[in-house]
């Protein structure tokens, strides 16, 4: 139903020309940053603590010392993965809210092949392997509300939503019924053998001279960093990501180019999904070394705040995961050190981040046009032929 | 199953349909405008919390549930201001709704009552309490009439009730009021409202006020009639459920009883049926009754069973022409 395609463009992210790119991409995301964090910090005040002290246990306890380092970097990796799948189906002009149970079914992926292999070989050769399965499940689980968005105009934000909960449903009947080792009544796999795990990185950590302790950054995160480079190559610098920023702008001038919004709505959920699939790999594989109820906890989530902090780009994504994976091993540390501002703090700044950066990201708009108009004006006085004297 | 187990399962599905059919209805106020709202399962969650703890302090029902009307409504203008005034994008307006719900209320509750972040269990005073209705004891003895009447119609609080009469007050105002054809008119072709001299802003405000006045009740029952309390997590994703509600009752209020309903008692039945062995099937996995609200959902969605259109204008901005 092509009536619905433009709803669904309604999702992507019209840029307005006019404002210079430090002000559209640097000055606004920082004054919907800033307008997030004081709000937080006016919900500190509430609690009755100090927000100043606050940021600096919270900042202390995120990169102030080693292994507080290596768990900001092992949640900045879900991070990323799951930012990154959602900035892909928003270039496509899709909202992808599934996220969390795209990595959820990744995580099956990664557990049958680490359950199937690890018994039998060493960790990079399961490594490969549950590379492969991890995308493939997850985007298994896009493939059909991406059929349904493109071929029968369902709106894909209501099918994600419903399948985030059929996926929750469904691995709670795995685990319980199916992969819990017999005689166990832990709704869990059992613990893969060390074929299943994959290396921290505390040696690499030490050899530059810092010890991240039992930290449990591991290989995953090159990972994600590689899938930011790729992502970036695809979008920007392949036939493929024109067509899919195409059909985000506009379908129907997509589909009189040529181009079929049909297909690309859904290769580009695949993309979305398989990325998402892929974040399962690091708490699975790489810290839990079992796969357990809920493990994703709100990692899909995080990916629309990281999306739209980082402006669906590659970079923007690497910095907001960083910052959000501070929070998350930042607030664990402020919630011990000041037990009145418990780890819900975090979702209270993720919901801030989510509602200034993505929903009022226009409210500082036209105050920073018009302050650009204003400065531009004295800069460039209306003589002319000034230019001459550089 | 006697008739005493199915009268005990359809009363359990009233109950569990209730806080449903209020946020579907909320629902429905606010996509009918053209104002997409899946933050019901936020509102729903800071009207059960602000209802818990302002029964506990002050202990009176009646002012936990002003308080969950209160704070779901200005969650509700939230959510109006990014999306009307501020023509954001309302899918992510709603996401954030609820992140900010699902955050303060466990913070809040957390830091004022240290107790994990419940509200502190309250005295009779501070909840709805179940109504006899009259007559309930006489009937008791009527076989089969009686006993409907006593546990399934007899019986439940306040809101049940209100409930069941939102149902038909939501349908006139909808279809028979000035009003209702305003709302509908506003979420279809905006354009032509504006036309008529009408104000597409306010018009769509108010919808998002009744929406979040809807919301509260929603709340309120979860924390001060059906429990003693408000826990953590409360809504546990009715507020979704309530959404899919709506989209299965194609924005219409009777299907929307009809759909809460019948979401409700695959609920009740789900706890009915755990571990129970079906004959013929054998054991129904419990997450399957769980899931299959959802699948119900996205089968609708895909025009098999039906077509669920939403209004046309819904998610979209109104700019005014200049």
């Amino acid at each position: 139903m092509s009536a619905e395609a433009p709803a669904a463009a309604e999702t992507a992210r019209p840029r307005r020309i006019g404002l210079p790119g430090w002000i559209e991409y640097g000055l606004i995301p920082l004054a919907n940053l800033a307008a997030a964090f004081l709000v937080a910090g006016l919900v500190v005040l509430f609690v009755g603590e100090n927000p100043l002290e606050a940021v600096q246990i919270l900042v202390w306890g995120a990169v102030g010392y080693g292994e507080g380092i290596g768990f900001t970097l092992f949640y900045a990796t879900n991070f990323m993965m799951t930012g990154l799948a959602v900035a892909v189906a928003f270039h496509a002009g899709l909202f992808n809210i599934g996220g969390e149970g795209q990595a959820y079914i990744g995580g099956l992926g990664v557990a049958l092949a680490a359950l199937a292999l690890d018994r039998f070989v060493p960790w990079w050769v399961t490594f490969p392997v549950a590379l492969l399965a991890a995308p493939v499940f997850g985007a298994a689980w896009a493939l059909i509300p991406a059929w349904l968005q493109a071929k029968r105009g369902s709106h894909i934000v209501i099918t994600t939503i419903m399948f985030n909960f059929i996926a929750a449903a469904l691995m709670v009947w795995l685990l319980v019924d199916h992969l819990s080792p017999a005689g166990s009544m832990q709704p869990e796999s059992r613990t893969f053998e060390a074929g299943g795990t994959l290396p921290k990185l505390g040696s690499l950590f030490s050899a530059i001279g810092l010890d991240i302790g039992g930290a449990p950054v591991n290989v995953t995160l090159f990972v994600a960093l590689a899938a930011c480079v790729v992502v970036y190559y695809l979008i920007w610098r392949t036939r493929l990501g024109y067509e899919i920023r195409t059909v985000g702008f506009n379908p129907t001038a997509a589909a009189y180019a040529g181009i079929s919004p049909v297909k690309i709505t859904i290769v580009a959920m695949l993309i979305s999904g398989a990325l998402a699939g892929i974040m399962a790999l690091n708490p699975v594989m790489g810290d839990q070394h079992r796969l357990q109820i809920d493990f994703v906890s709100g990692a899909g989530f995080v990916g629309i705040a990281v999306a739209l902090m980082g402006r669906t780009h590659p970079i923007g994504v690497v910095l907001a995961s960083i910052l959000f994976g501070m929070l998350y091993q930042g607030g664990a540390e402020l919630a011990f050190e000041i037990p009145s501002i418990s780890r819900d703090m975090i979702v209270v700044i993720q919901g801030l981040v989510i509602l200034f950066a993505g929903a009022l990201e226009n409210m500082f708009r036209p105050g920073l046009t018009r302050g650009y108009a204003v400065w531009s004006a004295l800069r460039e006085p209306p003589a002319a032929g000034t230019k001459g004297g550089g | 199953m006697d008739l005493h187990a199915i009268v005990l399962v359809l009363d359990s599905a009233v109950r569990l349909s209730v806080p449903l059919i209020l946020a579907a209805l909320a629902g429905l106020y606010s996509e009918r405008s053209g104002v997409f709202d899946i933050g019901l399962e936020g509102k729903m969650l800071v009207g059960a919390f602000a209802a818990g703890a302002a029964s506990a302090v002050a202990g009176s029902a009646y002012v936990g549930l002003l308080a969950a009307v209160g704070a779901s409504v200005s969650f509700a203008l939230i959510h109006g201001y990014a999306s009307i005034s501020q023509r954001g994008n309302q899918i992510v307006s709603g996401v954030a709704i609820n992140f900010l719900a699902a955050g303060l209320t466990a913070l809040l509750g957390y830091a004022w009552f240290s107790q994990g972040g419940q509200t502190p269990p309250l005295t009779p005073e501070g909840r709805f309490r179940n109504i006899t209705l009259p007559g309930a004891e006489t009937l008791r003895d009527v076989p089969v009439l009686g006993e409907i009447y006593v546990e399934l119609i007899s019986g439940h609080n306040m809101f049940v009730y209100l409930a069941f009469l939102a149902v038909p007050f939501t349908w006139w105002v909808v279809y028979r009021t000035r009003f209702g054809l305003r709302l509908r008119a506003v979420g279809e072709n905006p354009a032509a409202v504006d036309t008529a001299g009408i104000s597409v802003t306010w018009l769509r405000y108010r919808a998002v006020i009744i929406c979040g006045v809807f919301c509260g009740f929603a709340g309120a029952y979860l924390s001060i009639a059906q429990s003693a309390g408000f826990v953590r997590d409360m809504t546990a994703g009715k507020g979704f459920i309530a959404l899919a509600a709506l989209i299965f009752a194609k924005w219409r209020p009777w299907p929307v009883l009809g759909a809460c309903l019948l979401f409700g008692l695959l609920d009740a039945a789900a706890i009915r049926l755990q571990g129970a062995k079906l004959p013929g099937i054998g054991e129904v996995p419990v997450q399957f009754m769980q899931a299959l609200p959802y699948v119900l959902t996205v089968v609708l969605l895909a025009g098999f069973i039906g077509r669920a259109v939403p209004p046309r204008a819904g998610g979209t901005a109104y700019v005014k022409e200049r």
